[in-house]
C-alpha cells in the first residue's frame, strides 16, 4: 500500500484506500484541520485512520458528544468555517442531537458524522443502532446515510457545501461500518452545485428600486437586522446603510456585534430582554426595515399588535422566512450583502435627529431605572450587570463572548461590549442551557489569538461541566465566568411574576465550584467582594491559558426591561 | 378563522431515500391532516413527482410550499386548487363470483358506473374503477350489499392544466453549471 502521509489530496490518479481514510481525505480536502469527537464501536475504523492522519488533522477528544457538536458549533461562529463532529453509533448518535437542533435553528454550518452497524444489519435491532437519520431528519439541512464506500467522496463533497452555503444549517452523514472498511477508488471534487437547491438568488432590481422609495419617503425609519448580517459577511454593507440613511437599528439577539457597540446608530437590543428604545419605538416607527432576521416570538412578542402602524421591508436569503410570522410590505430576496449594497446605493443620504432622539430619552429613561442600579450599586451582593462592565473595561470589546442560557445570557448580551463581528457566540433559537462551555472551547481554537470569555449560570454549567477535562488535557485557553446565583434565575424570575413565588425546583444547592475547577488542574477563584471584582477580572483575563472565575451575585435579581411572553412589545416593563 | 380549501401539492424531488420522511414531518409538525399522498416517477427519467393532497386555509399553503421547497433534494413545489387539476383516483373492488352470474343488478352496476373487470376466478372477481371520490365512493355504496370482501382506494393522482417548468428547470441548472465549469477553466 502506498505511504499514508505522502499522498496528496486531490491527486491525479485515484487512490485505492479504505472508506475510513477516505473520510478524512474529505475532510482535509475541504481544509478541515480541527474535529471534535468521541469514539466507539461503530466509528473505529476512522478513528484508526485519524490516529494514522493526527498531524494534519487535529481530533478533539470532548467529554461528551454534546460536547463535541457544540464545540463545532462555537468554532463554526466565529471562524465562519464549517465545524466537524464525530461520534459513535446509537448513544454517540443520540447525544448529538441537541446540538443538530441548535444548529438547525440558529444556522449553524455543521457536519456532523455517526457511525452505524454494518449495513447487513441494518434493521435488525443491532447493538447500538440507532434510526439517527430518522431521528434526524427535521432537524438537518441535509442528512444521509452511506452504506457503499464508494459514495463517500461525493457525500461528502455534498455535505460541506450544503452545510455551508444558502442559509447555513447542519448535516448529518451517517456511515455503516463495512463503509469504513471497505475499499474504494478516491477522488476528491469539490460540489459546487446541488440541481434541487439554489442557494443564490439574485436581487431583483424593482424591489430594491421600490425599497429606496420606502427609504427616502420615511420619517422614522428602523433597521433590525439578524444573523444574516453576519452569515452574509454584510456588516460593512449594513453599516454603509445604516450611515448614509441616518438610520437608527436595533438588533436580535443573534445578530448581536455585526455593528460595533457604541455606533451612534446602535440603538440596542430588541425583544423580550431587550431595551426599552427598541421595543416601545419598534410600534412608533413608520417604517421598518428587518435584515436577515426571521421575526421570532421572542423578538416579536404579540404578532397581532408587532409594528403594525409601520410599512415593512423585510431583506432574506430564505424564501421561507418570509411572510411566515410577519406579513410584510415588501420582499428583497437575495443575499443581504448585495441588496444592502444595491438601496444604499439608491437611498439620499439623510439624518433623523428628531426621530433619533426618541430613542436618546427612552434610553435616559432605562437608564435612570434600570441600567444605573445594575451596574452601579451602591451595596448588596454583586450584580450580574457590573461584572459585564468590568470585563468590557478590560477587553475594550475585543473579545469573544460566549453565553449560556437565563438570566447571566440576557444580562451579558445587554452589556457585553463588541468592537468586531463574529464575536458573540449563543445559542439563540433553542435557548440550550450547556451551550456555551464547550462552545466558548470551540470558539477560542476558532480564534486562538482572541481573547474568548464564557459566561455561564451555575445551573447551565452543570449540564456540561466535564467539559473542563476537554478543557484541561487540549489546554484551551478560555475564560469561564460563572454567575452563581444559586437558582435557575430566569426561571425562578418567572415564578416570582407569573407565579406568585413558587420556587418549584429552581433553587441550586451548588458544589464548590472552585474546587472542581482545581480539579481538572485549571487555575481558579471566587470572588464576592464589589472590591475584589475589578482585580478578580483583571488577573483572569492576564492569565495565559484557562481560569475559572466564579462570581457570587444577587440571588433574586430580576431582568428587566421585560416584555411578557406574548405580549405587546410596547407593553414592555422597567420593573 | 379562514375556511379550508383543497389544494392538490406536486411536489418534484430527486429519487432520495427519507425524502418521504422529510416530506411527511413538515405536515406533521403543523398537525396539517394528509388526505392522500401517492409518488411516482415523473415525466422525466430520475425525477420523481410527490402528490400530496391536503385541506388546508389558504394563508397557510404559501409557507408549506415554501418550506417543502427549501428541503435540498427538492427540485420545485406547485399547489393547485381542484378547478386547475385534472385528478383521478382507482379503486379496486373484489367480490365473491357468484354475485356476477346470479345477480343481474351487479351486472347492471358494473356497466353504468363504468368499472371494468380485472380478473374473474372461480370464487371472485374483481373490478376497477377511475374517476372522481364521489364516482368510486357510490360504486362501493352499490356494491356494498353483494358482500364486497375488499375495497381499496388509491391517493389521488393529478396532472396540472398549466404547464410545469421542471424541464426548463434543470435545463438551467446544468447550463449555469458548465458555465461555471468553464468559467473554472478560465
Ligand atoms: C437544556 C435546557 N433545559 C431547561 C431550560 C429552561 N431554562 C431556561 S433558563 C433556565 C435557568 C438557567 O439557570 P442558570 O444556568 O443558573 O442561569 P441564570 O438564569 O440563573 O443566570 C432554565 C432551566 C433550558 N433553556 N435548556
Ligand atoms: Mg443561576
Amino acid at each position: 500500500m502506498e505511504g499514508i502521509k505522502t499522498s496528496s489530496v486531490g491527486s491525479n490518479k485515484p487512490l485505492h484506500i479504505s472508506g475510513a481514510e477516505a473520510i478524512v481525505r474529505c475532510l482535509l480536502a475541504e481544509d478541515v484541520d480541527i474535529i471534535y469527537g468521541y469514539p466507539g464501536g461503530a466509528i473505529m475504523p476512522v478513528y484508526d485512520e485519524l490516529y494514522k492522519f493526527q498531524d494534519q488533522l487535529h481530533h478533539v477528544l470532548t467529554r461528551h458528544e454534546q460536547g463535541a457538536a457544540h464545540a463545532a458549533q462555537g468554532f463554526a461562529r466565529v471562524s465562519g468555517k464549517v465545524g466537524v463532529a464525530i461520534a459513535t453509533s446509537g448513544p454517540g448518535a443520540t447525544n448529538l442531537i441537541t446540538c443538530v437542533a441548535d444548529a438547525m435553528i440558529d444556522s449553524t454550518p455543521i457536519v456532523c458524522i455517526t457511525g452505524q452497524v454494518g449495513a447487513h444489519l441494518l434493521g435488525s435491532d443491532a447493538f447500538q443502532e440507532t434510526d439517527v437519520i430518522g431521528i434526524s431528519t427535521p432537524i438537518t439541512k441535509w442528512n444521509y446515510q452511506i452504506t457503499n464506500a464508494d459514495e463517500i467522496p461525493e457525500v461528502f463533497a455534498k455535505a460541506f457545501y450544503i452545510a455551508r452555503s444558502g442559509r447555513p444549517g447542519p448535516v448529518l452523514i451517517d456511515i455503516t461500518k463495512n463503509a469504513q472498511f471497505d475499499f474504494m477508488d478516491f477522488e476528491y471534487q469539490k460540489c459546487t452545485g446541488v440541481r434541487s437547491y439554489e442557494p443564490e438568488i439574485i436581487v431583483e432590481p424593482k424591489k430594491v428600486k421600490k425599497a429606496v422609495e420606502l427609504i427616502n419617503q420615511a420619517k422614522k425609519p428602523m433597521i433590525i437586522w439578524g444573523q444574516g448580517v453576519i452569515l452574509g459577511n454584510a456588516e460593512a454593507e449594513l453599516k454603509e446603510l445604516i450611515e448614509k440613511s441616518g438610520i437608527p437599528a436595533i438588533w436580535t439577539i443573534l445578530g448581536l456585534s455585526a455593528l460595533p457597540t457604541d455606533h451612534p446608530l446602535n440603538m440596542g437590543m430588541a425583544g423580550m430582554h431587550g431595551n426599552y428604545a427598541a421595543n416601545l419605538l419598534t410600534n412608533q416607527c413608520d417604517l421598518l426595515i428587518a435584515v436577515g432576521m426571521r421575526f421570532d416570538d421572542r423578538v416579536t412578542g404579540d404578532l397581532n399588535t408587532y409594528a403594525k402602524q409601520a410599512k415593512i421591508i423585510h431583506l432574506e436569503l430564505d424564501e421561507s422566512e418570509v411572510n411566515k410570522n410577519v406579513l410584510v410590505d415588501l420582499v428583497v430576496l437575495g443575499d443581504c450583502k448585495d441588496s444592502l449594497r444595491l438601496i444604499t446605493e439608491g437611498i439620499k443620504p439623510n439624518s433623523h435627529p428628531l426621530w433619533i432622539q426618541n430613542f436618546k430619552d427612552l434610553y435616559q429613561i432605562e437608564y435612570d431605572k434600570v441600567i444605573k442600579n445594575e451596574i452601579d450599586p451602591k451595596s448588596g451582593l454583586l450584580t450580574m450587570a457590573e461584572t459585564i462592565e468590568k470585563i468590557n473595561k478590560y477587553t475594550k470589546g475585543d473579545a469573544i463572548i460566549v453565553t449560556d442560557v437565563g438570566q447571566h445570557q440576557m444580562v451579558a448580551c445587554r452589556y457585553a461590549k463588541f468592537t468586531q463581528s463574529k464575536s458573540n457566540v449563543t445559542s439563540g433559537g433553542l435557548g440550550t442551557m450547556g451551550f456555551a462551555l464547550p462552545a466558548a472551547m470551540g470558539a477560542k481554537m476558532g480564534a486562538p489569538d482572541r481573547q474568548v470569555v464564557a459566561i455561564i449560570g451555575d445551573g447551565g454549567f452543570q449540564m456540561t461541566i466535564q467539559e473542563l477535562g476537554t478543557i484541561f488535557q487540549t489546554d484551551i485557553g478560555v475564560k469561564i465566568v460563572i454567575l452563581n446565583n444559586n437558582f435557575l434565575g430566569m426561571v425562578r424570575q418567572w415564578q416570582q411574576l407569573f407565579f406568585d413565588k413558587r420556587y418549584a425546583s429552581t433553587e441550586l444547592i451548588n458544589p464548590d465550584f472552585v474546587t472542581i475547577a482545581k480539579g481538572y488542574h485549571i487555575k481558579s477563584k471566587q470572588v464576592n467582594k464589589r472590591e475584589e471584582l475589578d482585580k478578580s477580572i483583571s488577573e483572569m483575563l492576564n492569565h495565559e491559558g484557562p481560569y475559572l472565575l466564579e462570581v457570587i451575585v444577587q440571588q433574586e435579581e430580576n431582568v428587566f426591561p421585560m416584555v411578557p411572553s406574548g405580549a405587546c412589545v410596547s407593553s414592555v416593563r422597567l420593573e | 378563522m379562514m375556511a379550508k380549501k383543497t389544494y392538490t401539492v406536486s411536489v418534484y424531488t430527486e429519487n432520495n431515500v427519507g425524502l418521504l420522511n422529510r416530506i411527511s414531518a413538515i405536515f406533521l409538525k403543523r398537525h396539517i391532516n394528509i388526505d392522500s399522498f401517492s409518488t411516482s416517477e415523473s415525466e422525466i427519467p430520475n425525477i420523481f413527482r410527490f402528490v400530496i393532497v391536503i385541506k388546508i386555509e389558504s394563508d397557510r399553503i404559501e409557507k408549506i410550499k415554501s418550506q417543502i421547497e427549501k428541503q435540498v433534494d427538492v427540485i420545485k413545489v406547485f399547489y393547485h386548487t381542484d378547478s386547475e387539476t385534472i385528478f383521478q383516483e382507482s379503486a379496486l373492488f373484489k367480490l365473491p363470483s357468484d354475485v356476477l352470474f346470479e345477480k343481474r343488478q351487479v351486472q347492471n352496476i358494473i356497466k353504468n358506473s363504468h368499472a371494468r373487470i380485472v380478473t374473474v376466478s372461480r370464487e371472485y372477481f374483481v373490478l376497477e374503477k377511475t374517476g372522481f371520490r364521489h364516482e368510486t365512493e357510490k360504486l362501493r355504496r352499490d356494491l356494498e350489499k353483494f358482500g364486497l370482501l375488499q375495497f381499496v382506494r388509491s391517493g389521488r393522482i393529478s396532472v396540472t392544466k398549466s404547464k410545469l417548468p421542471i424541464r426548463d428547470l434543470l435545463e438551467k441548472f446544468k447550463q449555469n453549471h458548465t458555465d461555471q465549469i468553464n468559467t473554472d477553466h478560465e
